[in-house]
């Protein structure tokens, strides 16, 4: 069974910042990622990355196996970037130095290597910020603080209940394919494609209708205890954006403006080492 | 267009779970490595089909965002929005195909399926790309292949298993008094 | 004093339905009075209740004639919210009702739609959870809890918003009989010292009157059959003609021919006075026959010194250790989350022990695979939606034949031949979604029976079916058990099924097992019962307050009797 990523108390201060101000940082922080390819930045990027990983005490267990599936994800991307597009480095940078030559369209460029460093830079910046914020925020602060956003209660809300049901579904998924096998119904890869998408089917088909009948009771439930009665609501996990808070916003995005100024100072997101 | 009412909310919410939970169902094609069929793509269109486009839209942006997250530690979102506009696309058609009614078959059957493909196509032949090329700068060809495998998939998984859902789904709706006991 | 609820000739209409499901009801109910609406399932007691909280007609769409009025007004003019602020209802379902993320914040669920602040909600959920003994899971998540903590959970939810009318649909379907019995001891307390108005909707009668209430209102077919104090009900003989279960010792003091009279107090076994039917119990007793002694047949599965954990610090299972020999009928029981379900489980593979074995015909299979496995051991699960995956009932029953390749000619055999036991035959063409709930029950048992197998495990096979729809589906294996010779194993917290369908129960409480006697002694056996939070019979007090020296051979008589009788 797949593990997922989960929140896990641990009293850092990390946890104690709002849910707003993890979803800013972790927001920014992506999106400055993708949009830069200035290797500088995407070091110091990394570097920050990794302190922080450090200090949100998550531990190699609670994410080392998606770990594992992110670098093989990574592997393959990088050989495909390679096998599809050997020149891409030398389209960006304008320049070729050639380090190895098979023959073809086939060499190995200095170019090439740094841009696929870049892609791996990125990999590398990205995956830490998604561990933290998913095992340092707590679910029920976060849907509090979508609202505080600005974004309706009603998808604030849509969120918490996807949580909430998340190991409930995973629960009744589990259940139904440890049956359906017990019928008979062969999940291994041998079989061939059209009965492996039948036996796809034997479970879907029970998990969704289950499903359908959840979402009755459950908006059956939500409706008798006065959901939707206001244009507003409180909630019980809310909290007050404190000092820290605001330290950590503005900290984020002052550093993505200058990141981002760094990055297009020179009116091009690529640092190109070879001019 | 429907109201966002207790109802949508509530299933926008299980949807999502759903849409994760099926994140770890994968049917590997074989004969292409590393591409697979999603049955979530299925279950996708099938929601939005029932439940209108705002749901749709969500379940897919917070379905792939968090499924990706919980799953592999990262967020793709040049992935992620492809999925919200191929959700807001089925949902978009939601009156029309029936399926709470009953009424799901033939020509709802046909309709679900051209607006399946045609929101794939667009999802994955135009939007993902373009994402990936301007967000990641990868090279066009690259992402070009992969977004055509994924629509296919995706094409594939949608036309068999999102219309037997449907076609599941209302005939719960519809009335069976027509039915008699055989000896 | 006026009446909080009132209904005036009143009839409902479901828009989907052609058939009224209220007609002329016509009922008063006060504050501070506590009702127990009964009545098989179909016979409109859910409408009954939707219609005083509102889901009727504002979610659920139908016609009305008559009148209701909810604490002196009309629904219509309350709306669902205002109604919601009159009625609490705590839902059968509890995972459903079950919204926030952690206990605090379902409790507060309602608050929170008040835009009540932050610090008052805070103080205010204290408080509540107090009262009903879950301050100490404030911040536990739904997956911790028990379904008795979960319920507990509902009930401050509700109460939070200090309405004057608590509703309870089924509040002991989905608890071990102890458990019940605490909800219902809460149910009390809280009316008596809060002065609520309670209604309980419930078909398990015997159990649901272990405390007092005022009044039982019976439903039947749409319309008020009775509505009278318990004494009087159960001197009468309404539940039998509506087809509700009594209880026990009223059923038993009718075998033993005896008339019952409302003056002494039958309602409750505590308070009954049994004086008066004494002698012809115990004249009965002296003449019944006991049971046949079973005959010895050769072991089909054998469990040996199993062991299991998910992780290093807390064991589920240990050193558990019975036999099951062909042919049998018998019951694992326990409180919920003993260790039942992982139990069966590690029987059908889905799990691997730690240590220990299991022979299947003095063979270990643990080398064999779910699939393989599945075809000598079947599942079925406590919620037939959760098993079928197929439009047409002859798919259904097909399913497990088909994938193992059987050619077509003997699948159709052998799914019509299953279809006649099982009494589908008739609807062989029918979509599953046309069946009723038990009917899909029984698909979901064909689907299994299709493939012959030797030993039949079934998860709660009877949990949320009304007393008639019980009979119906247990004589039914009841039958496959005797002409198949098919080995039953059955999970359960009925203490009913256990009674009256198995010969054996094997007991397990935290981890372990506790007993593997008859049904007859586990339920007499005080210490038992309390280990796995199951409930003494109240034969066992009759049988002690009518001067029987041997309770547990009172109820083997019983038991025997019943039996025969069916």
């Amino acid at each position: 069974m797949a593990k997922l990523l989960t929140y896990k108390e641990k009293g850092t201060w990390m946890e104690n910042l709002c849910g707003v101000t993890k979803l800013i940082f972790f927001l920014s922080w992506t999106i400055t990622c993708m949009l830069t390819y200035d290797t500088r930045v995407l070091a110091v990027m990394f570097v920050i990355s990794l302190i922080l990983f450090k200090l949100s005490k998550t531990s190699w267990d609670q994410v080392g196996s998606v770990f594992k599936v992110i670098l093989v994800f990574m592997i393959i991307n990088i050989v495909a970037i390679f096998v599809f597009a050997p020149d891409q480095g030398t389209k960006i940078y304008g320049t070729e130095h050639i380090l190895y030559h098979w023959g073809g369209r086939w060499k190995v460029t200095s170019e090439q290597l740094f841009y696929e460093l870049n892609v791996v830079l990125k990999y590398f910046t990205i995956v830490p910020s998604v561990f933290m914020f998913i095992i340092t925020t707590n679910p029920s602060e976060l849907a509090a603080s979508l609202n505080r956003l600005g974004i309706s209660y009603n998808i604030g809300y849509a969120l918490a209940i996807a949580l909430r049901y998340i190991p409930d579904v995973q629960d009744d998924f589990h259940k139904i394919k440890n049956a359906q096998e017990a019928r008979g119904i062969e999940m291994s890869g041998k079989a061939k494609l059209a009965d492996r998408i039948k036996s796809v089917a034997a479970i879907i088909f029970p998990l969704i209708f289950t499903s359908m009948d959840r979402i009755d009771t459950v908006s059956n439930a939500m409706e008798l205890r006065g959901f939707g009665k206001h244009k507003k609501r409180t909630w019980y996990m809310g909290r007050r954006l404190a000092a820290g808070d605001y330290v950590v916003m503005i900290a984020t995005l002052v550093f993505m403006i200058v990141a981002l100024v760094i990055t297009y100072y020179d009116g091009n997101r690529f640092y190109n080492p070879f001019v | 267009m429907k109201k966002f009412g207790i109802k949508e909310v509530v299933a926008t919410g299980i949807g999502t779970a759903l849409f994760v939970v099926l994140t770890q169902v994968q049917i590997p094609l074989g004969f292409i490595p590393n591409t697979s069929l999603q049955p979530r793509a299925a279950v996708l269109a099938f929601l939005a089909a029932v439940f209108g486009p705002v749901v749709g839209g969500i379940v897919g942006l917070l379905g792939h965002a968090l499924g990706d997250a919980m799953f592999y530690g990262s967020i793709w979102w040049s992935w992620v929005f492809p999925d919200a506009v191929f959700g807001i696309a089925m949902g978009l058609f939601a009156k029309k195909f029936m399926i709470k009614e009953g009424g799901f078959a033939g020509k709802s059957i046909a309709l679900f399926n051209a607006v399946q493909i045609v929101a794939n196509v667009v999802a994955w032949i135009v939007v993902a790309p373009v994402l990936d090329i301007l967000i990641y700068s990868e090279p066009a060809n690259k992402v070009f292949v992969q977004g055509v495998f994924a629509c296919l998939g995706n094409v594939i998984i949608t036309a068999i298993l999102g219309t037997l859902l449907g076609v599941g789904y209302t005939k719960i709706g519809a009335k069976s008094s027509s039915l008699s006991k055989e000896d | 004093m006026k009446p909080i609820i009132e209904f005036k000739d009143y009839s409902f209409k479901y828009n989907s339905q052609v058939e009224p499901t209220l007609r002329d009801i016509n009922l008063s109910i006060y504050p501070g009075e506590k009702i127990l609406i009964i009545g098989p399932s179909g016979s409109g007691k859910s409408t009954l209740a939707n219609c005083i909280n509102g889901l009727v007609p504002f979610s659920y769409v139908g016609e009305s004639t008559g009148e209701l009025y909810i604490g002196g007004k009309e629904p219509k003019d309350l709306g669902i919210f205002g109604l919601s602020k009159m009625v609490g209802t705590v839902l059968q379902d509890t995972d459903g009702q079950f919204i926030g993320l952690t206990v605090a914040e379902d409790v507060a669920f309602v608050l929170e739609n008040d835009c009540l602040e932050e610090e008052r909600m805070h103080k205010r959920v204290e408080e509540i959870a107090k009262l009903v003994d879950i301050d100490k899971l404030l911040h536990h998540a739904p997956g911790e809890l028990s379904g008795g903590q979960k319920q507990r959970v509902s009930m401050a939810g509700v109460m939070i918003d200090d309405v004057d009318i608590l509703l309870f649909d089924e509040p002991l379907a989905n608890l071990d009989p102890a458990t019940g019995k605490h909800a219902i001891e809460l149910i009390d307390s809280i009316q008596k010292e809060q002065n609520k108005t309670i209604l309980i909707i419930e078909h398990r009668l015997e159990d649901a009157l272990f405390r007092e209430v005022d009044r039982i209102v019976v439903v039947g077919d749409g319309t008020i059959v009775a509505d009278m104090t318990p004494d009087e009900l159960l001197s009468k003989d309404v539940l039998e003609r509506q087809g509700i279960r009594e209880p026990l010792y009223v059923t038993a003091l009718k075998h033993a021919g005896c008339k019952i009279y409302a003056k002494d107090h039958p309602a409750q076994i505590q308070t009954m006075d049994f004086g008066p039917y004494k002698g012809r119990v115990q004249d009965w007793f002296a003449h019944a026959d006991s049971p046949d002694k079973k005959k010895e047949s050769d072991n089909v599965l054998q469990v040996e010194h199993l062991d299991f954990s998910y992780d290093e610090s807390r064991k589920i299972l240990q050193d558990i250790s019975f036999s099951v020999q062909k042919g049998e009928m018998l019951s694992i029981v326990g409180k919920n989350g003993a260790g039942k379900t992982t139990l069966s489980n590690l029987i059908c593979g889905f799990i691997k022990p730690d240590s220990g074995s299991i022979l299947l015909d003095g063979e270990d299979i643990s080398p064999l695979s779910i699939k393989e496995r599945g075809e000598r051991i079947g599942l079925v699960m406590q919620n037939p939606n959760q098993m079928i995956s197929k439009a047409m009932i002859y798919e259904e029953v097909a399913l497990g034949l088909a994938v193992r390749g059987v050619p077509e000619e003997e699948i159709k055999e052998r799914v019509y031949e299953t279809l006649k036991i099982c009494g589908l035959y008739p609807f062989r063409n029918w979509p599953i979604s046309a069946l009723s709930f038990g009917q899909k029950k029984r698909v979901t048992i064909a689907s299994i029976l299709v493939m012959n197998p030797e030993i039949l495990i079934l998860d709660e096979p009877t949990a949320g079916q009304d007393y008639r729809h019980y009979t119906e589906i247990m004589e039914f294996l009841k039958r496959v058990n005797q002409e198949y010779g098919t080995t039953i194993m059955m999970i359960t917290h009925d203490m009913h099924l256990m009674m009256e369908y198995t010969d054996r129960a094997i007991v397990i409480a935290d981890g372990q097992m506790i007993a593997d006697d008859t049904p007859a002694k586990v339920l007499t056996d005080a210490t038992i019962s309390d280990r796995a939070y199951l409930k003494q019979t109240s034969l066992y007090d009759m049988a002690k307050q009518c001067g029987i020296e041997s309770p547990s051979a009172f109820v083997e008589c019983f038991i025997n009797y019943e039996r025969k009788v069916r």
